[in-house]
């Protein structure tokens, strides 16, 4: 693409695009026969093999001489990745769901071609197995606002004339025209957005200190270090919608006067790299980025920098050092990356979601922005639902919706009709909350009264085969194997209390160790150097208070509820045993014996619970508990 | 100015300043560990990693690092607390779950800050326990071992040796519970850069880097009736030894260390002083003939080892500057055992050397491959100032109330140019009264260069020799060191003489000195100490020690002669810069 | 090492050379210069180590100490198919422990390791991001999704040699 040279050229430019989304935006015109059909590109859907399909589906159209009236074309996540690959037809708004490279002929030969909808290939609601015809009509979208997520799904990521024709950049083109950096400031605060990746900081707020901040060097960063586990939302944003986060960085640059950006990206996300790099280059190419950003005197680029494979390197001050090229260990604050961060220079640091609703807020005003969502959580919130539910995938909701909405109305409940135990959000700084809560309103502050966090949107959910002690061990793995390894209380206290876990689960615990951990988890908290430190016994104080009872029957009883913790279950065989002898064979401590064709047993005295004999049972006979 | 309360008590110090700095003022006893800041030598250790000088801020959600913490107007803090002190208390006990309990057996028993704190905070039990670590000791080294199962991962020694000395050794390796210290590849600290400097070891808290301890070998060679036992002392160690033993510090100890070492049953006490007046003749000599010839300048003095590791690893391109004198310590061992032997008639084969140093540098020093004769090394054993410590106390000696007594002639007699080797600067003013007189011909009156005396980092001094201005600049530490030398490659800065000390303070700070815990003032008073012994000498140029002329007289010919050469001379290799 | 070796190694310290001539604020490149050195060799070896410190002149103990911290970093050669199992919570809810345990079996390698011959290496990774798919399976770009134990030995055949 050509420099666009101003303000008015690029809403020229945006003007004269607008017809490449002219099938895919509400109140598309029906009758007129064309048809868009879009394949999501994501990582979920591709390796779901959705390119293959595309090619499929390019090829079967030319195939069907359909190829002056519909094109297929790749774009970014719709969220539903586990239903993937996932095939939205335009206009109609019909939503295919697991769409197989064997099924794309159908699909052209039926909907392209004889206007019938594919009804095989829809999405079927849990509840009654009607397939639903329109994509809005689907529960998963239903209570959907996409605002963050907003082009996923609409633009290919990869054609900046895409985002361009959605109305990219014009608002940081606006406010290069028209406001002054404080304006852009204030408008930031009067949205009310707090930072989407953690703690939940005001970014209206962060900018204004970085913007009062001396001297001529400043930083923008992009934290789009998306460690979490059980959350990729920043990582479909990078891939479905690049262009709306290197917007907001620009915005951040020129509302806190910074030249300088980096995104600060996992190297586990290559093609999440692939596509922002693709459109860094673009958007430089467009003089979107660059010296004299539209002809303005502001000028602004940025640089990509791979994170290592530390999730450290989530905490900002850590996430500074890593990008100064040094081990990611976290420093003391005060002072704040705003007021002394890369290099010394004040520097603000956003994560992925946040930039992304930047350009909306400048575009739509900070009042807009501040009137959905709860009273000081405002706006919309990406969550990835994920674990024992039926729809797993991102959703995007107002703030303050409670949490049942979440998990029964757009999740769609339980998988295989299991009873809901828990839901864990923050990913593993944040606490497992359970059913008692479920009619909480999800918002900052709530999380953090229940004992759990915001974090970046996680929410796994667990049900009654799920052992919370295990759970807690499993977080804090996590974090015993993340931590930096500089602060005492999170390089040894996380560790101890690991070990007192996994005494507990091995039937090792005694009622005096969950005093230990409750005094334990209290003072890390009260004295971990970082936020991954302070945050995680979390998964531990929150199970501790909300399921002691677990717990209490792994050390009193010596009992795992769930059937979990293996080494407090035994092994028996029931009476679908056939006699085959395949367990008896199998066993590498010879603990089974029995006759041929008849009941065989498992000597528990002897049983090394291995697991070898369920595995060989052909009648799953062998059960534990 | 902020003013803030602290447990009530309202106090006010500069912006900028930490809590814990606050605390320091109104006498309110805040316990560290990790904490270590020596402005005078640019080191700032205060990452705020062991979490024990927590307290609590009104208004704070979770406790404050005292030490790292700005103070801010009206900050409300309290500083023992029962939350604190239960938070302090299981840090501790969470660093001691990882820890050998074997203090009873620790070369660092008494002298350990994590041994001191457990104590302060009277930790009576340990209610945790767990994995420890376990890494293999690296005993590679002559000078010093690494037990990093003994590490509380304050990273003193790290910021120390990239920071300051800019040796840049150590590092922080791996993470999570697997976190240590360690050099590139986590190879033997021997096959490394390292330079033996001992700054790391002289501000470990505990005993994770200890130096080697050569006591029992001295024992043994001293109960050997077939060995012929001579040792030498270092100048700084007078300084420096007595506070080990409840004297203030900056008293000289000259005399009661002349009598313990007596009272050893080493064969002959003597002073290494007397080898530093000869290094100045050869040394002296050597610049004489650079300077009037137009030989290579400027010259850099080669009596540190660490400094000249160092050299040979970080500036190989210019092995050809520094000077060719051996150390005092190792001029020392030559001596004695070809001269002293001779006059002594023992055979050199019989004769044991050692040497108290303050420095844990020598240790290497004295294996070099380019030391000793015949097979045979110019100082057999060398021991630090703590070890000659340790050796006081298992002799049950009762230092303090010794009666002075003298060095053995004929190697101990010493000017005062000898004595102040000691501390940085004082080899260049040794060299500089010599030198000037040789140059000149004539007296030298004002014999006192102060502008090259004190704790910083970089000194220079112009002194005019015979309408000539000689400019000589004075390092101590390396990292000063590298700059100076980095200055002079690129062309930038020009001098003629500089005289570069490992250790930041000279060796008064040596790394194998009692340990000053950070306290400067003490290092000022053990400089005070040698300039106070070199004002007192009658002969204050290392060219009139009697013994010194006798020894050219009777052996050694003149400084440069062939012999001398042989003996006090050596070269340096380059070595690998990573 | 005979002569063909010795120029193929040059040639990848070429290219390594080349890479970081590019840039020029040589200090905080290096991560990427150890990315791209690892993408060209495989591994960090402490060879490779050595020349970037000397190329960077950012001490050798540094590097290692980077190196050490970040787990995308490797000391030891890894094998032809890089097997990384999501241990992410979506997935370790999923039952991520049955697979990887899976390719511990049938490899006879723990997790950690590889191969004899450098066929297989087995890894836990943390979360990929493709929640939806859990469990997950990353075999070196391609994502395996919704995997139960007996699907191993399909992922074992597709990748093999």
């Amino acid at each position: 693409m050509r420099k666009i040279a101003d303000f008015k050229a690029l809403e020229k430019h945006a003007a004269e695009l607008k017809p490449r989304l002219a099938l895919r935006l509400p109140g598309a015109d029906l009758s007129s026969g064309k048809r868009e059909i879009l394949i999501c590109g994501g990582t979920g859907c591709q390796s779901s093999r959705s390119l293959e399909l595309l090619e499929k589906l390019q090829k079967e159209i030319r195939a069907a001489g359909l190829a002056s009236t519909a094109q297929a074309r790749i774009t970014g996540c719709f969220g539903f990745c586990e239903k993937g690959p996932i095939v939205k037809v335009f206009p109609d708004d019909v939503f295919y769901v697991e769409v197989g490279l064997e099924d794309a002929m159908e699909l052209v030969e039926n909907h392209l071609k004889n206007n019938v909808v594919a009804e095989r290939l829809l999405y079927r609601d849990p509840q009654d197995d009607k397939p639903i015809m329109s994509h809005h009509e689907m529960p998963f979208y239903k209570k959907q606002m996409r605002v963050a997520l907003g082009n996923c799904g609409l633009i290919n990521p990869e054609e900046i004339e895409d985002c361009i024709a959605a109305d990219g950049y014009l608002a940081l083109a606006s406010c290069l025209e028209k406001r002054t950096p404080a304006e852009v400031v204030g408008e930031v605060k009067i949205s009310g957005l707090r930072g989407r990746g953690g703690g939940g900081f005001p970014t209206g707020i962060k900018w204004e200190v970085a913007a009062a901040q001396p001297g001529p060097v400043k930083y923008v960063v992009c934290n789009a270090d998306e460690g979490d586990p059980g959350a990729f939302m920043d990582r479909s944003i990078l891939e479905g919608d690049p262009h709306s986060v290197i917007e907001g960085m620009a915005i951040a640059a020129y509302a806190v006067g910074a030249n300088q950006g980096f995104v600060y990206i996992r190297a586990e996300y290559p093609l999440a790299i692939r596509r922002l790099q693709l459109a860094v280059d673009q958007a430089r190419a467009a003089g979107l980025i660059g010296r004299r950003i539209l002809g303005s005197r502001f000028s602004f680029d940025l640089e990509l920098k791979y994170g290592a494979g530390a999730f450290v390197c989530g905490e900002e001050t850590a996430l500074l050092r890593s990008i100064e090229g040094g081990r990611g260990e976290p420093t003391s604050k005060p002072p704040f990356p705003a007021q002394s961060g890369l290099w010394g220079k004040p520097t603000i640091i956003n994560n992925v979601e946040t930039l992304a609703n930047v350009p909306q807020i400048l575009r739509r005003g900070g009042d807009w922005f501040a009137s959905f969502g709860s009273e000081k959580s405002k706006g919309t919130k990406v969550f990835a639902l994920a674990g024992k539910i039926n729809n797993v995938g991102l959703v995007e909701v107002p703030m303050g919706i409670a949490l049942r909405e979440i998990i029964y109305d757009i999740g769609g409940g339980i998988k295989n009709g299991k009873q809901f135990k828990a839901v864990q959000t923050g990913g593993p700084s944040g606490g497992c909350i359970p059913a008692a809560d479920l009619d909480v309103k999800i918002d900052y502050d709530n999380l953090v009264a229940m004992g759990s966090m915001m974090g970046s949107g996680g929410m796994i959910v667990m049900d009654e085969d799920n052992c919370m002690v295990d759970i807690a061990k499993f977080y804090l793995d996590f974090t015993m194997e993340e931590s930096c390894g500089k602060c005492t209380p999170c390089r040894i206290g996380n560790k101890r209390i690991h070990e007192i876990l996994t005494a507990i689960t091995e039937g090792r615990g005694t009622m005096e160790d969950l005093d230990k951990l409750e005094n334990l988890a209290a003072v890390i908290k009260d004295t971990a150097l970082c936020g991954l430190g302070q945050t995680a016994p979390n998964p531990v104080l929150s199970t501790l208070k909300y399921f002691r009872d677990e717990y209490v029957a792994h050390v009193v009883e010596k009992r795992c509820p769930a059937g979990v913790c293996t080494n407090l279950l035994d092994f028996f065989i029931t009476d679908k045993c056939i006699g085959c002898g395949l367990c008896k064979r199998g066993c590498p401590v010879s603990c089974i014996s029995g006759e041929k064709k008849e009941m065989h047993v498992i000597d528990k005295t002897k049983c090394i619970k291995c697991g070898t004999c369920i595995s060989k049972c052909p009648t799953k006979a062998i059960i534990r508990k | 100015m902020v003013s803030l309360k602290i447990n009530g008590q309202s106090v006010e110090v500069p912006e900028g300043a930490t809590i814990l700095d606050a605390a320091d003022k109104l006498g309110v006893h805040i316990p560290t560990l990790c904490k270590l800041d020596i402005p005078e030598f640019s080191l700032h250790n205060h990452g705020a990693s062991c979490r024990v000088c927590v307290v609590e801020v009104a208004g704070r959600r979770n406790l404050a690092p005292a030490c790292a913490t700005p103070v801010m107007q009206d900050m409300d803090v309290k500083t023992h607390t029962a939350r604190v002190i239960n938070a302090r208390r299981t840090v501790v006990e969470l660093i001691l779950s990882n820890h050998p309990k074997t203090c009873l057996t620790c070369p660092k028993s008494t002298a350990c800050e994590l041994q001191s704190l457990a104590a302060e905070l009277s930790i009576q039990g340990i209610a945790f326990s767990g994995q420890s670590s376990r890494h293999t000791i690296d005993a590679s080294s002559p000078a010093y071992v690494r037990d990093m199962n003994k590490c509380v991962l304050c990273r003193r020694c790290e910021t120390m040796c990239s920071t300051v000395q800019t040796v840049n050794v150590l590092s922080g390796l791996n993470r999570g519970f697997a976190t240590c210290v360690g050099p590139a590849f986590n190879m033997p600290i021997s096959d490394s850069v390292c330079v033996s400097c001992g700054q790391c070891v002289a501000v470990c808290p505990t005993a994770a880097l200890s130096e080697v301890n050569n006591g029992a070998k001295v024992w043994a060679a001293i109960r050997d009736p077939d060995k012929f036992v001579v040792v030498q002392t270092a100048p700084a160690v007078r300084a420096a030894l007595g506070e080990a033993f409840g004297m203030p510090a900056g008293v000289p100890v000259t005399g009661k260390m002349a009598a313990a070492l007596r009272m050893f049953g080493f064969d002959k006490v003597f002073d290494t002083d007397f080898a530093a007046d000869l290094t100045i003749m050869e040394e002296a000599a050597e610049f004489i003939h650079r300077f009037k010839h137009g030989g290579k300048l400027p010259i850099l003095t080669s009596c540190c080892p660490g400094w000249v590791k160092f050299f040979e690893h970080q500036f190989s391109d210019m092995l050809d500057v520094p000077s060719t004198c051996k150390s005092p310590q190792q001029m020392f061992g030559a001596v004695a055992k070809t001269w002293l032997a001779e006059q002594l008639k023992v055979d050199p084969a019989r004769m044991v050397v050692v040497s108290v140093m303050p420095c844990i540098a020598k240790k290497y020093e004295a294996g070099r491959e380019d030391m000793g004769r015949d097979g045979r090394p110019d100082v057999d054993i060398v021991i630090t100032t703590r070890e000659l410590v340790k050796m006081i106390r298992e002799a049950g000696i009762k230092f303090a109330a010794l009666q002075d007594e003298g060095f053995d002639d004929p190697m101990g007699e010493s000017t005062g140019a000898g004595v102040i080797f000691g501390t940085s600067g004082g080899v260049l003013e040794a060299a500089l009264r010599t030198a000037y007189e040789w140059i000149t011909g004539n007296t030298l009156e004002a014999v006192d260069f102060t502008a090259l005396r004190g704790l910083r980092g970089i000194k220079e001094a112009t002194v005019d020799v015979d309408g000539i201005a000689v400019k000589a600049a004075v390092a101590g530490g390396l990292g000063n060191a590298r700059r100076l030398l980095e200055d002079i490659r690129a062309g930038k800065k020009q001098y003629h003489i500089i005289e570069v000390m490992a250790c930041p303070g000279g060796c008064i700070d040596g790394g194998g000195q009692p340990y000053h815990h950070g306290r400067t003032e003490i290092l000022k008073k053990r400089m005070k100490a040698l300039y106070a012994e070199d004002k007192s000498k009658v002969l204050r140029k290392s060219h009139e020690n009697p013994f010194i002329k006798k020894l050219y007289a009777e052996f050694l010919g003149e400084p440069h002669s062939k012999l001398a050469h042989e003996l006090l001379h050596t070269h340096y290799v380059k070595r690998p810069r990573m | 090492m005979d002569a063909e070796q010795c120029r193929c190694m040059d040639e990848e310290f070429k290219e390594l050379d080349d890479y970081i001539g590019q840039f020029r604020d040589k200090k905080t490149a290096l991560i990427k210069v150890l990315y791209e050195a690892q993408r060209i060799f495989g591994y960090l070896s402490e060879k490779t180590m050595l020349f970037v410190a000397d190329r960077l002149d950012v001490p050798a103990a540094k590097i290692f100490g980077v190196v050490s911290f970040y787990s995308y970093f490797t000391t030891t050669p890894k094998g032809r198919h890089q097997i990384k199992c999501c241990m992410g919570t979506a997935c370790f809810v999923r039952g991520a422990e049955k697979i990887i345990s899976a390719f511990e079996e049938k490899l006879k390698i723990k997790r950690g390791e590889t191969t004899t011959g450098l066929e297989y290496s087995l890894d836990s990774l943390r979360c990929v991001g493709a929640c939806g798919l859990a469990p997950v399976v990353v075999v070196n770009e391609q994502v395996y999704g919704k995997l139960e134990a007996p699907d191993v030995d399909t992922i074992l055949a597709n990748n093999k040699g």
